[in-house]
């Protein structure tokens, strides 16, 4: 028996995750066409191959805590953060989650490139799922945060890289999000601007949002995180405060 | 707001739900597909309404003495055309923005049925603006126009029911099956010259007995328009009945297959 099976959701828990399994279903002979398909299925010879990229993870994130993700490449880190935003329905398990979830993750992904900086700033936040009265409310404020001035009106097309990395990051955290995403994104624009977006981040983080961060760097976690999590190949390693996952786990990168 | 995996409505209503929610992502998915389109064209918008005129043009030229039997030809192409232009561009075009979407559904949660019915509700504006030229030339080759013409928000109904539901069906084949998109134009093409829009009905109706257009979708829908532009009679309860029919069963069977689908679309790129 896991850890947290016999517990519920209680009124101080943000993210409740029970017995979450996530099976992908990989075929082992690529099937490209409708045709193949159809003989194969007649035959019964559809095989597939089944990849579990988390395997029956328990895991009880309170409210207002800063907690961190610890794993190599394919651990499972990713999968998880796509379970707690919903993005990813799990093949098995229970996913109970509070508040407005706001990943940060590709910045822009919503952009197009031959509409101005006012019609992005409305499409992209309306991808986030905020209201057109809400947007009208933040409209100055996400302006003068990304401080890209004159060009509002001018095509996205004709902006730098970093300027539209500095909107996207100035429309994602225009709202303060009940849990805030963040996977390997610390990395945007010039050291200013990185700067105002650490200090926007500590902001949430004192007025309550939950914070989940995924990160290579062990210095990060350790210097940001209260609790952390060690995956490995869909399972949880490790589970408990920052300082001692964070130890075992750079010996055993260490140790390999 | 409490998202639960263990509390979960029907799909088929949960998206419902949710759509409705996103409501003002709707909007901006529809204006961002209208304004960038011809963004960077002098012409601009005036392209939607001289695209079918051209199609028309080209027509007339080749079939005019063909199917010379057809009164007022030039109306009876246009007036097919753009019901055609609605129903392929917004299917096809719906396909194609689930694989462009597919990038934005890894990362975000989104309803995800929001790209297809942003791309039928743009045609549909497309198509409400393609009515100006169909106008035009029905004035110059004097089609009278009947009262009847106050009956046409119904029939833009059914032709965005259909397409919505022929997109959504199209959409989620294209998810699990790439080579869908490939075959889908082919499948246009014969599908046009099956339906009456640039041949007479008449003519079809000679073909196997008529079934061709019995048991075409499509030409219910089209009828309906035709009746009501290019006829100016009120179609019968039947018509009516017949097109509401088609079209909303394509409608439920897509909207079910879509959302009982869309949980694994992540799962599939």
């Amino acid at each position: 028996m896991s850890e947290y099976s016999l517990y519920e959701p209680s009124n101080k828990t943000a993210i409740y995750l029970n017995g979450i399994s996530v099976k992908y279903q990989i075929p082992t002979e690529p099937i490209k066409n409708f045709k193949e398909y159809v003989i194969r299925y007649i035959q019964g010879r559809i095989e597939h191959k089944e990849i579990l990229a988390l395997n029956n993870v328990d895991l009880m994130i309170d409210q207002g805590e800063v907690f961190g993700i610890l794993g190599r490449n394919g651990a499972g880190k990713s999968t998880l953060l796509k379970v707690v935003s919903k993005v990813l329905i799990p093949t098995n398990g229970r996913v109970w989650v509070k508040g407005n979830v706001s990943p940060l993750l590709q910045l822009g992904a919503g952009f197009h490139i031959e509409l101005t900086g006012r019609e992005n700033i409305y499409l992209n936040a309306t991808l986030l799922g905020h209201s057109r009265e809400e947007i009208d409310e933040r409209f100055e404020e996400i302006i003068d945060f990304a401080d890209i001035g004159m060009f509002i009106e001018a095509p996205l097309r004709t902006y730098s890289s970093g300027m539209i990395s500095r909107l996207g990051f100035a429309v994602a955290t225009a709202w303060k999000p009940d849990i805030l995403i963040l996977d390997e994104v610390l990395s945007v624009g010039d050291v200013a601007f990185q700067e105002k977006c650490i200090h926007r981040m500590k902001g949430f983080r004192e007025s309550g949002s939950t914070v989940l961060i995924v990160s290579h760097s062990i210095d990060q976690i350790l210097s940001i995180c209260k609790r952390a999590l060690w995956l490995d190949r869909g399972e949880i390693m490790m589970l408990g405060a920052a300082g001692e996952v964070c130890q075992t786990y750079q010996k055993k990168l260490t140790y390999n | 707001m409490i998202y639960d995996s263990a509390k979960r409505k029907h799909p088929a209503i949960e998206e419902f739900l949710a759509l409705f929610r996103y409501k003002d992502l709707i909007y901006q998915l529809v204006r961002r597909d209208i304004v960038a389109r011809y963004k960077r064209s002098v012409l601009g918008v005036a392209w939607t309404m001289l695209n079918p005129l051209g199609t028309m043009l080209i027509m007339v030229l080749v079939f005019s003495r063909v199917f010379n039997t057809v009164q007022s030809y030039p109306t009876y192409v246009l007036t097919g055309i753009i019901c055609w232009t609605m129903f392929q561009q917004s299917t096809s075009f719906a396909m194609s923005s689930m694989v462009w979407g597919s990038r934005l559904f890894q990362q975000i949660y989104l309803p995800r049925t929001s790209f297809v019915v942003s791309t039928v509700l743009a045609s549909l504006v497309n198509f409400f603006l393609s009515l100006v030229p169909l106008f035009i030339i029905m004035a110059f080759s004097n089609v009278k126009f009947g009262l009847s013409i106050l009956l046409l928000p119904f029939s833009m109904l059914i032709l965005f029911i259909f397409s919505l539901g022929v997109a959504l069906l199209v959409s989620t084949l294209a998810v699990f099956f790439p080579d869908v998109a490939e075959m889908y134009p082919v499948l246009l093409l014969a599908w046009m010259y099956l339906s009456p829009i640039i041949i007479p009905v008449e003519i079809l109706q000679e073909v196997l007995n008529g079934l061709v257009i019995t048991l075409n979708p499509f030409y219910y829908v089209v009828n309906i328009f035709r009746l009501l532009i290019y006829d100016g009679i009120f179609p019968t309860a039947t018509q009516w009945g017949l097109a509401f029919l088609v079209s909303i069963t394509f409608l439920v069977l897509g909207w079910i297959l879509f959302t009982r689908k869309s949980d694994s679309f992540a799962y599939h790129v």
